[in-house]
């Protein structure tokens, strides 16, 4: 009984890791089709804003929630103003320069702090489920996932800035016909797509020694669950990060951590090979 | 055309020649070996991306099974002939059965991006957990991240004793490539070169004429990958060690580089990009003062940004303009290909 409650919160968690990875790309993607392959990246400097905060004495939680994705996310506006408002609609020359820049950021990151690991402790201690030792950390991603999906949501349908947005996504040239620029919307979504990588990055951060190519670790991972979840949002990264979530944890539980990480990448190749519009482009269609 | 081809045959053997007299005397024989290796990796992506239209962002995965592939049977066999054979076919029949798993699932653009990285991590992470007695095969161990050194490098065929390695071996590689070069402008010139465009050019109007565009894709990428292949047991002769950072994300990345900088739709661009930035890398790395993937990362973003043809279209065009005279059927040409896009793009 107990070993089924520790699966089942590991299961939850492999899932909500997977959205909290995902969430900035599927914004940035889902709404101005840019792929950020400079994700895994940003996730990094989000993780060492927040190792630089609390060593300088911010509280831990500030420094998670707070500081890093208004660092990051700053940092992707001035990416988007440099670099990405110039190649807008042209999928791969986005891709191909977001590649440079992930580059770019390693090796930024790695004269700035070194090529050495940095970490900070888990804010939260762990406790027992039977015999079993829970990291309670893992609770707290999970909280924090779930909200990310109710406030993406909330955003998108119930308020103006989000109607705009959507709006935007759907017909540019209409937006602007009613008085919103969408070069506007465009940066402020990077911006927010940026600020959750930011996020993302800062809350792992506890987990993982941090080392300036620690972005390679979340970028592919992140990737194939936007792509596999395809046109839909929120639907789609929930549907997705399910799916992979699940095979992911079976696997490490039946087998091994190793077979689990390529269980999940073997699951992402055969499904874009039956679904090649990803699971919302043929189910749950129109939702968002 | 025959006598065209003729007269470019020849063209690349002298131009070959004098780089393989001249070059040794201004860099080291043992830097331009790999020099040469890296610009038939870019040349191999460079034939399937710029001619074929297939963005792989898994070319390293070849390049590494080529190199695991040499270095596994090199070990079991003891002499190099049969195991760089075996570098060529092993990624070439793999690219196939990947191939024909994306082309006949009619993928594309993202996608095809998508599963060549996938692929290419799933073979990182598989050799990378391989530490231990356990994983063998043959005699060889597979030895996880540390790679499999110490196996036999390239000999005459048939003398195993008799090493090829050091001035000769860069022999070696320096004719391998201005070879593959010119194995590349004959299938290019051929008719399956010139559909292969097509296809780039227009998927569904080469299918509407009667060819089989899935067909005609994999086996492009079979052959991209064969020479990305053949480049990787070159490298593993030359590094004498093969580790699992042959499949790595930034070696995928660094090929890509290459292309773009060199400029695709040219056999000369990838090469030319690959030994160029390889170089430059090596510069770089004799100063601690920047950091390589600062600077390798700057010159992508800003090639996509200002110069998204690549160095040698837009030196050719520029030597067209200033100096070059236009013979008067490529202005029409010209107009005509343009009026194309019109219609299809």
């Amino acid at each position: 009984m107990d070993l089924y409650v520790v699966v089942l919160v590991e299961m939850l968690y492999g899932v909500a890791s997977l959205i909290l990875i995902s969430a900035g790309l599927a914004i940035v993607f889902g709404m101005i089709k840019v792929i950020n392959l400079a994700h895994g990246e940003f996730m990094m400097m989000g993780g060492y804003a927040t190792i630089t905060a609390v060593n300088l004495g911010v509280n831990v939680f500030v420094a998670m929630l707070l500081i890093a994705p208004v660092v990051v996310g700053l940092i992707g506006l001035v990416v988007e103003r440099l670099v990405i408002r110039h190649l807008y609609g042209r999928l791969i020359d986005t891709m191909l320069a977001t590649w440079g820049l992930s580059l770019f950021f390693i090796g930024l990151a790695t004269m700035v702090f070194g090529n050495t690991t940095t970490g900070i402790s888990t804010p939260i201690p762990g406790f027992a489920i039977g015999d079993y030792q829970v990291n309670g950390y893992n609770f707290f991603i999970i909280v924090v996932s779930a909200l990310l999906l109710v406030a993406m949501l909330a955003v998108l349908k119930g308020t103006r800035a989000g109607l705009v947005a959507r709006g935007t996504m759907q017909r540019p040239d209409m937006a602007a016909a009613l008085g919103y620029s969408p070069d506007r919307v465009y940066m402020a979504t990077f911006f927010c797509g940026s600020a959750l990588s930011g996020l993302a990055g800062a809350i792992l951060a506890p987990l993982v020694g941090l080392v300036p190519t620690s972005g390679g670790a979340y970028i592919a991972k992140a990737f194939i669950t936007v792509i596999a979840g395809g046109p839909s949002l929120v639907a789609g990264l929930f549907a997705s990060a399910g799916f992979f979530g699940a095979v992911n944890q079976i696997f490490t539980f039946a087998i091994s951590p190793v077979i689990g990480e390529v269980a999940l990448l073997v699951a992402a190749v055969v499904l874009l090979r039956i679904l090649p519009q990803g699971v919302t482009g043929t189910f749950f269609k129109g939702r968002l | 055309m025959p006598g065209d081809l003729k007269r470019e045959a020849i063209a690349i053997a002298v131009v070959t020649g004098a780089l393989i007299l001249v070059l040794p005397l201004i860099i080291g024989t043992y830097t331009l070996t790999v020099l040469a290796v890296y610009g038939m990796l870019g040349l191999s992506l460079g034939l399937i991306w710029g001619f074929g239209g297939i963005l792989c962002f898994g070319q390293a995965a070849f390049f590494g099974l080529g190199a695991y592939a040499y270095a596994i049977s090199a070990i079991n066999i003891g002499e190099s002939t049969i195991p760089m054979l075996l570098a060529v076919l092993v990624p070439a029949v793999f690219a196939v059965l990947l191939g024909a798993m994306m082309f006949y699932g009619r993928l594309n653009d993202v996608y095809l991006g998508v599963i060549t990285l996938v692929v290419t991590l799933i073979l990182f992470k598989v050799i990378n957990s391989t530490a231990g007695p356990q994983y063998m095969i043959g005699n060889a161990r597979l030895g996880g991240f540390n790679g499999i050194p110490g196996f036999q490098t390239l000999n005459v065929p048939g003398k195993p004793d008799a090493y090829i390695w050091g001035d000769s071996y860069f022999y070696v590689c320096a004719v391998l490539l201005g070879f593959v070069y010119l194995l590349v402008t004959v299938l290019l010139r051929s008719s399956f070169g010139r559909i292969a465009v097509g296809i780039r050019e227009n998927e569904v109007r080469m299918s509407l004429m009667g060819y089989d565009v899935r067909a005609r894709k994999t086996v492009m990428f079979a052959i991209g990958a064969a020479i990305a292949g053949l480049a990787g047991g070159l490298f593993a002769n030359w590094a004498e060690i093969v580790t699992p950072n042959l499949f790595s994300l930034s070696q995928s990345a660094e090929i890509i580089i290459w292309c773009i900088v060199g400029g695709l739709g040219t056999r000369l661009g990838p090469v030319l990009g690959a030994a160029g930035l390889a170089y430059l890398k090596f510069l770089l790395g004799q100063q601690a003062l920047v950091d390589n993937a600062l600077v390798t990362g700057l010159i992508l973003v800003l090639f996509v940004l200002l110069l998204p043809k690549g160095v040698v279209p837009a030196l050719s065009g520029l030597w067209r303009v200033s100096v070059g005279r236009r013979p008067p059927g490529r202005i029409r040409r010209r107009r005509r290909s343009r009026h194309r896009e019109r219609l299809h793009g």
